[in-house]
């Protein structure tokens, strides 16, 4: 059980984390996009830090919501609606929650990739964040339903999540702006993949720590 | 009136269509630009995109018309956000915005009904300039 707690110690560690490597998410985008993925993402990730500090956090539905509503108005790129939307759904499926557990954990990352697959109208394949947060929620529910232990779970989703990331170096985007640069944009990883392998890499900790 | 909001990633260009609108529209006053995010920087803000909405909503629809890319996605953001209000007749209308701003505006300023003015809009995709 994950509790409120360490919901919020670990939103404070993704956001260390997406700040630390801003740098190499500007990288990414340079090759394939405008070279601002990792400035968007390090602005949203400053702002989630000091309103996590000066908020009162109620319940773990409320911490997500206050990450969600955060992201939206200080990315200003493509990842602020979609990270936000990501966040917004995460929130609705433990709103008034003082604790998580995988199962709805699973719920959380359902819904947010339905909401995100509905904002940029994407699906998997087209070398976005999606070709991460897809392969990371069916291991995840796949090792669960197979009765596997939550820290075996959550480490095999990490392995397919980062091969989404190396898969998505393999296709052609077909969406944003690396979509105008066609087969140019084979052998470079997606940025957005990148920054979403960072923030379930801190969410898998999250149930590692509990 | 139908009320106008424009979204572009640029405060500058959403800025320069308002003049133009102002300039072309005189007496029309339901515009707003909702240019850059929050910072005055590139991109788009879908919380300053719904405040616009609710500036010039005044009861008979709101036109929004983006420019590009994540344009689109904040606009229907602030839209998906506004759910439950009063939300018939506002919708991200599919033109380009400087042509489309000033025929929505102009079309708008006669006192022309939603579906006009989102004709208006539409008209100006097929525009031949010479």
């Amino acid at each position: 059980m994950v509790t409120k707690a360490t919901v919020i110690n670990t939103i404070n560690n993704l956001s260390e984390v997406i700040i630390e490597n801003s740098e190499m998410l500007n990288d990414l985008d340079r090759a394939i996009g405008d070279a601002d993925h990792g400035i968007n993402m390090k602005r949203g990730f400053l702002k989630v830090k000091t309103t996590m500090e000066s908020t009162e956090i109620n319940d773990i539905g409320h911490a997500f919501k206050t990450v969600g509503m955060t992201l939206l108005t200080s990315v200003g790129g493509a990842s602020g609606p979609l990270y936000a939307t990501a966040f917004l759904k995460f929130a609705d499926q433990c709103k008034g929650n003082e604790t998580i557990d995988l199962g709805t954990f699973e719920n959380m990352l359902d819904a947010a990739i339905a909401g995100m697959m509905h904002r940029g109208k994407s699906d998997a394949g087209c070398k976005t964040m999606l070709d991460v947060w897809i392969p990371y929620t069916n291991t995840l529910k796949n090792e669960n339903a197979n009765g596997n232990t939550f820290v075996d779970a959550l480490s095999k989703s990490m392995v397919a999540a980062h091969e989404g990331f190396e898969y998505s170096k393999t296709i052609i985007a077909t969406k944003g702006r690396a979509s105008y640069l066609g087969e140019r944009s084979l052998g470079h990883g997606d940025p957005g993949a990148a920054s979403t392998v960072l923030i379930l890499k801190s969410l898998s900790d999250m149930f590692q720590e509990a | 009136m139908v009320g106008i909001v424009l979204v572009s990633h640029s405060p500058k260009i959403a800025k320069g269509i308002l003049e133009l609108i102002t300039q072309m529209a005189p007496n029309y006053e339901q515009v707003v630009a909702c240019g850059g995010t929050s910072e005055g920087e590139i991109g788009t803000d879908p919380a300053a995109i719904m405040t616009g909405i609710e500036q010039v909503n005044k009861g008979d629809g709101v036109v929004i018309l983006v420019d590009i890319g994540s344009a689109i996605m904040s606009a229907e953001m602030a839209l998906d956000l506004l759910e439950g209000d009063t939300l018939s007749n506002i919708i991200v209308a599919d033109g380009p915005i400087v042509e489309g701003g000033l025929n929505a505006a102009v079309s708008a300023s006669i006192g022309s009904c939603f579906e006009d003015v989102v004709a208006a809009i539409e008209d100006a995709r097929t525009l031949s300039k010479l």
